[in-house]
């Protein structure tokens, strides 16, 4: 495959905190149209992973390209360009709790695209809204939401700008099974419709294995082992069997 | 050469508070400017903080006043009492107490704010929405502290002064427009002026040390509370310090 097809490429990844080794040569590969799911276990820098891809913190060493863009040769603006392209949703949600459900979603609209009128913002906050199913609470704060309901709007939010990628973030994580479903099936059903590639960090077995079309374990800062769901299930290696269990 | 841990930690951090100083004035500058954002942090810090400083500014006046009284009756000059009063609240009572007051208001919220915004992603959230979240929430509010807590302080004074006025009516009567007369001609361009300047800088470094107590919030719901209290802590303490120069600074220019 050549490189022009990958959504992103990440090539011998280092990134540390002092004397604590996270990433330690990690490698990926995004194609266009895929969903690929992370696994690891906690603390084993999955977050750190995609918020080096977003540009939240700097690799200390590596190549990431975006959409055929190194990263790090980009400028602040062309970098928020860039983010335009890349929907990121927040472990945390990361919802404004100081500003309505509806100022959430206005934010990244008002903040890219400073001229867009107020007709046109209104009706791209309403359809994210309806996608996700909760169009009535556009004027509640986000106290005033349950936590699916929460994670339901930052998914909106994420996808307000019609991403090209999403990077989502434990999107499952702290949800009861049924309401992790209703989100796994959501995420499926907007990526059909704005065709979307993404990268999926996860625990949750239930939800990779009805997102995802292939995934990573990253195991001591490498990408230990990698392809589909059956397969990596079958497989008998020890440090593999337990995630799966 | 070692230095003791405790040094050592306080020196770290006064070497990142003065980093976190200059990066606000690199950016103060630069575009784009976030006028919106501002104007509704003056409406938040300065209009939301007058009943509180109002209020203690009232009570300052007229307890201050009470307390006086029966020294300068011993002295004899109990006629000079409007002016002594005048003097201690626009040059050193008012600005202090107001400054101290909005440490305790305005640094912890802004400690508190920006605490949870960090260790909750929001922060981050703004930056990968296309915001420069250094210039649209530390700007912002830093400048509004710098300008907001100036004004409060010259309506602090006013009022404390009222308080002064109904503190010196309480044993004898004194016609409001006669006691406005005794304040102000014993008030001089040198004694307000300066208080009016250190007032800019006691508002700038409690935005500063609120938002970089903030800024820098540890992980947890414990680590907001510690931001919001040391952003207090510190902020009053500059108040103090900011005094101190002020006051040689004053000296040496010979405005005193
Ligand atoms: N800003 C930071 N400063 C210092 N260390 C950090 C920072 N962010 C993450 N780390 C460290 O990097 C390691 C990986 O963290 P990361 O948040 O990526 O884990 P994770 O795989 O996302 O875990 P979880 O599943 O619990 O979210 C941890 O040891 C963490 O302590
Ligand atoms: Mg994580």
């Amino acid at each position: 495959m050549s490189n022009t097809e990958a959504a992103i490429l990440i090539e011998n990844l280092y990134k540390g905190f002092g004397s604590n080794q996270v990433l330690k040569g990690f490698n990926l590969r995004l194609n266009k149209g895929e969903n690929l799911a992370v696994l690891g276990k906690s603390g084993s820098g999955k977050s750190v992973l995609i918020k080096c891809i977003i540009g939240l913190m700097q690799p200390d060493e590596g190549e990431i390209t975006v959409l055929g863009e190194s990263i790090r040769s980009l400028n602040q603006d062309e970098m928020d360009h860039l983010r335009v392209k890349i929907g990121f949703l927040f472990q945390s949600n990361a919802l404004y709790d100081s500003m309505t459900v509806r100022e959430n979603l206005e934010f990244p609209l008002r903040r890219h695209w400073m001229e867009i009128s107020d007709k046109e913002t209104n009706d791209l906050v309403m359809e994210s809204l309806e996608n996700v199913g909760l169009a009535h609470t556009v004027d509640l704060m986000p106290v005033e939401l349950s936590g699916g309901m929460r994670k339901r709007i930052a998914l909106a939010r994420t996808l307000i700008l019609k991403p090209e990628i999403i990077l989502y973030d434990e999107p499952t994580t702290g949800l009861d099974p049924i309401t992790s479903k209703e989100i796994s099936d959501l995420m499926n059903a907007l990526q059909k419709k704005y065709n979307t590639s993404s990268i999926i960090i996860s625990h949750d077995m239930n939800c990779i294995q009805r997102t995802a079309d292939r995934m990573i374990l990253l195991v001591d800062g490498i990408a230990y082992a990698e392809g589909e769901f059956d397969t990596l299930k079958a497989s008998t290696d020890p440090v593999i069997l337990p995630y799966f269990e | 050469m070692t230095l003791p841990p405790n040094t050592k930690r306080f020196l770290e951090e006064a070497g990142a508070i003065s980093q976190f100083t200059g990066r606000f004035f690199r950016e103060v500058f630069r575009p784009r400017y976030e006028w919106a954002a501002f104007i509704h942090q003056c409406y938040m810090i300065g209009y939301k903080s007058l009943p509180l400083v109002g209020l203690t500014g009232f009570i300052m006046g007229l307890v201050l006043t009470m307390q006086l009284r029966p020294s300068l009756i011993d002295y004899g000059v109990e006629s000079e009492l409007p002016a002594m009063v005048g003097i201690a609240i626009v040059r050193e009572i008012g600005p202090v107490i107001t400054a101290l007051i909005f440490a305790g208001k305005i640094g912890s919220s802004i400690g508190a704010e920006l605490g949870s915004m960090k260790v909750t992603e929001q922060i981050d959230a703004m930056e990968v929405s296309g915001t420069n979240p250094f210039k649209y929430l530390v700007v912002t509010r830093v400048l509004a502290t710098t300008f907001m807590l100036p004004i409060l302080v010259l309506l602090g004074d006013a009022i404390s002064l009222y308080g002064a006025y109904l503190g010196v009516n309480i044993k004898a009567t004194t016609s409001f427009s006669l006691y406005y007369t005794q304040v102000f001609n014993n008030l001089s361009f040198g004694d307000v002026l300066p208080a009016f300047i250190k007032s800019f800088f006691f508002g700038f470094a409690i935005g500063i040390i609120g938002c970089f107590k903030g800024f820098n919030s540890s992980k947890g719901t414990e680590g907001v509370g510690r931001s919001a209290n040391s952003a207090v802590v510190l902020g009053s303490l500059m108040v103090f310090i900011i005094d101190l120069l002020a006051v040689q600074v004053t000296d040496i220019l010979g405005l005193n």
